[in-house]
């Protein structure tokens, strides 16, 4: 039961993490590779770690829940600072002059 | 079990080579700090897959938290950075 809920999360993760991957690779400008990035990078890292917390519960000791929730607490980080480095960075790039693609230019 | 998670890290592994083709091709400088910063989160969730792999997860998901503030750190001084300074005009082509 417990194995099956951890698979799921992280083959999840991983799927969205490819997705994400593809995501930063193939797009054309930098703000969509931002976008793609932030969010994709976000949601597949909080199921992998929610996966890998649901195995450190799988044995039972008492002390395995204080490594759980650390492994949320690194989840809470992950999912409040992500999106403010994109936001961070977006900003940055706009600021610095990063020009939008516009479907005319061929890079 | 452990098989799921070898080939789930190795999985990741082999994604995390691919965002390094962004790292070195990206036109702009904020292209490579968004690859990355990219890269150091998902080092985070690896580092708990070893963990947990060496069955060591107390140790590695210290060493995971610290590295995801780090890494948190590095990406917003780099952002920072760049809020003053304009990109260098004479690669401004680049930067389309």
């Amino acid at each position: 039961m417990i194995h099956g809920i951890a698979m799921g999360c992280i083959a999840l993760g991983i799927v969205f993490f490819f997705g994400a991957t593809v995501g930063l690779l193939r797009f054309p400008d930098f703000y969509s590779r931002v976008h793609a990035a932030g969010k994709g990078d976000t949601l597949s890292s909080m199921l992998m770690l929610f996966g890998l917390g649901v195995l450190v519960l799988e044995d039972g000791h008492a002390a395995d829940i204080l490594v759980f929730i650390k492994i949320m607490m690194i989840c809470v980080f992950v999912f409040l600072t992500s999106p403010t480095t994109t936001h961070a960075l977006t900003d940055a790039g706009y600021a610095a002059g990063v020009k939008p693609w516009d479907r005319g230019e061929h890079e | 079990m452990r098989l799921f998670l070898n080939a789930s890290g190795l999985i990741m592994f082999i994604l995390m080579t691919a965002i390094l083709y962004r790292v070195a091709r990206g036109p702009t400088v904020i292209d490579r700090i968004v690859s990355a910063n990219m890269i150091g989160t998902k080092t985070t969730v690896l580092l708990v897959i070893i963990g947990s792999l060496f069955s060591r997860v107390e140790m590695y998901v210290d060493f995971a938290l610290t590295y995801a503030l780090l890494n948190f750190i590095g990406s917003i001084a780099a952002a920072k950075f760049f809020q003053h300074r304009r990109l260098s005009p004479e690669h401004d082509e680049e930067v389309l």
